[in-house]
């Protein structure tokens, strides 16, 4: 603990403290560009995924069979249905938003990768969802998945008939990369800001 | 503080608020539709259910299973060692690279350990023993047989031709009795213990047969019904998962065996595309190309 | 909404309504929220 120089402790504090001072973090304005509806689907997004991780966490709590014996357990099998398909309604919309803005100009290439993965990340979420449904849905998906999977050497690590691999993944695995993935993409747009418009609209640009 | 290459006017914009806001309005949809619309939640297929409802598929499935000429005994990596079995890309076997990682020997797993685990039959236990004592060619040559007649006679083993079966024949009648008395679906699933959650031998020995399959193609869930995006019912589905079943719908993956490898690896490199978007020229430009950013900063636009 | 849905062709296209519904839901609110007037900045 003793040495020369400022401790791990401090740098890594003082890096965080740079890159997000509190205003940077938290800020009460936004460029005057910002005036376009277009600009909440990322929140939406956001708020759609605290919800279905909600509701999965009540489904957890009852454990996997309750909402086929229950009515309750149907109906929060139903909010979790209803967010995810909202996730993805508004997943998209902000994505083809951010596609027409370019949006990973201005040294925000990374900010559109860890969006594009969390999308990709999201889809494998949701397919493990799907898998351990315990319905016959869910034997239908799996017996069909197995081909694409093995088709490519996957399946053999990753077995769609086992449910309880699949239900791990879901509630477990997917979630703490997905987790780890929007953290990082939130940070970033605060870091970088939200893209400005293409400057000069009237004049062609060389780059593309 | 903000965004390092604007140095023009701000607004007001209150971040918690936006958020709060979508928070509610996302609960209230989430709601709402829930209540309305509930959700599906089709029964899963027993091999009970199976064996009752379709007893003829099962009667089928089962001799094929036994003479090693189902699906399963015939697919190959992860399931069996076959190597002429599996899908390539090209001269590459990706599918036997995954290795046989979920060993299965349809005959043994699916009819001849859980039939061994019956107790007091009699008849049975004796068809065991002489299929168990005889060579393997001589096994191969009666279960082929018998899978055969029971298909000319669909699955009806009333209306079997008189052949050389052997024991074949009681063997899958006692099986059918044990799938339709629901001992099946637990002897499949715990081989290895009671605590079990692998059910790739019921799935398999299920997927095997076409009753399920006839199951889902009715809901419009099959292959070459765009079937990836589709749910049982009225429900909507996995609108997002288009790409990936569009490619099953075209040639030359339509009728290719191999359709798997090559549409999971086209769309493995899609889905890096996807990532990669901002380094390729051409896709990057189309935003600038199109006037959809007119739109957006339209205010912008006019101020400046 | 458990009976089999409804389905439409067109082409080699095959979906469902429900699935044709939330498609073009997206693309009206897509439209929507380009064309939608925002709130005026009040902060000054």
């Amino acid at each position: 603990m003793s040495g020369a120089g400022p401790t791990w402790t401090a740098r890594l504090r003082d890096r965080a403290a740079a890159a997000y001072p509190p205003e940077r973090l938290l800020p009460d304005r936004q460029p005057a560009y910002v005036a376009s509806w277009i600009y909440v689907f990322g929140v939406l997004t956001l708020a759609a995924l605290i919800v279905a991780l909600a509701s999965g966490a009540l489904l957890a709590l009852e454990g996997p069979q309750w909402y086929h014996l229950s009515a309750k357990g149907h109906f929060v099998n139903g909010l979790h249905l209803w967010s995810v398909e909202l996730f993805f309604f508004t997943m998209v919309v902000h994505l083809w938003g951010k596609f027409f803005m370019a949006a990973w100009r201005g040294g925000r290439t990374l900010t559109w990768m860890t969006g594009a993965v969390a999308f990709l990340g999201s889809i494998g979420t949701a397919f493990t969802g799907y898998l351990v449904q315990s319905n016959f849905d869910a034997q239908w998906i799996a017996t069909q998945a197995k081909d694409g999977l093995n088709a490519v050497g996957v399946g053999a690590w990753f077995n769609v008939l086992d449910y309880g691999q699949m239900l791990l993944f879901h509630v477990v695995l997917f979630p703490l990369v997905l987790g780890v993935l929007v953290v990082w993409h939130v940070l970033l747009v605060r870091r970088r800001g939200v893209v400005p418009p293409f400057p000069d609209d009237r004049a062609p640009r060389p780059e593309g | 503080m903000d965004t390092p290459e604007w140095s023009g006017a701000y607004r007001r914009y209150d971040l918690v608020k936006e958020f709060v806001a979508a928070l509610v309005a996302m609960v209230l949809l989430t709601v709402v539709l829930a209540v309305v619309l509930g959700s599906p939640d089709r029964p899963a297929i027993s091999l009970r259910h199976w064996a009752t409802a379709a007893p003829a598929d099962f009667t089928l499935t089962a001799s094929t299973e036994l003479a090693g000429t189902s699906a399963t005994a015939t697919y190959g990596a992860p399931y069996t060692a076959d190597p002429s079995a599996g899908q390539r890309l090209g001269p590459l076997p990706v599918q036997r690279w995954g290795g046989v990682r979920e060993p299965v020997d349809t005959a043994k797993d699916f009819v001849l350990r859980p039939l061994s685990t019956v107790r007091g039959d009699r008849p049975l236990r004796a068809a065991l023993a002489v299929y168990r004592a005889a060579p393997p060619a001589r096994r191969r040559a009666w279960a082929t047989a018998y899978a055969t007649a029971l298909d000319k006679a669909g699955g009806d083993p009333a209306k079997v031709a008189r052949g050389g079966y052997g024991p074949v024949p009681l063997l899958i009648g006692r099986l059918q009795t044990l799938a339709r008395g629901g001992g099946l679906d637990g002897i499949l699933l715990t081989e290895h213990g009671p605590y079990q959650t692998d059910f790739a031998k019921p799935l398999l020995f299920l997927s095997d047969g076409g009753y399920l399959e006839q199951q889902a193609r009715a809901e419009h869930l099959g292959g070459d019904q765009w079937g990836m995006m589709n749910e049982t019912g009225s429900y909507p589905g996995q609108a997002w998962l288009w790409l990936y079943t569009f490619w099953y719908q075209i040639p030359p993956f339509s009728t290719s065996d191999n359709a798997d490898a090559w549409v999971w690896t086209l769309m493995m490199l899609l889905s890096l595309g996807l990532v990669l978007v901002p380094l390729i020229p051409g896709v990057r430009s189309i935003p600038r190309a199109t006037r959809i950013h007119r739109l957006i900063w339209r205010d912008h636009y006019r101020h400046q | 909404m458990d009976h089999p849905g409804y389905y439409l062709n067109w082409g080699f296209i095959h979906i469902s309504l429900a699935n044709l519904i939330v498609i073009a839901l997206m693309v009206v609110v897509f439209v929507v929220a380009l064309i939608a007037p925002f709130p005026k900045d009040r902060g000054r």
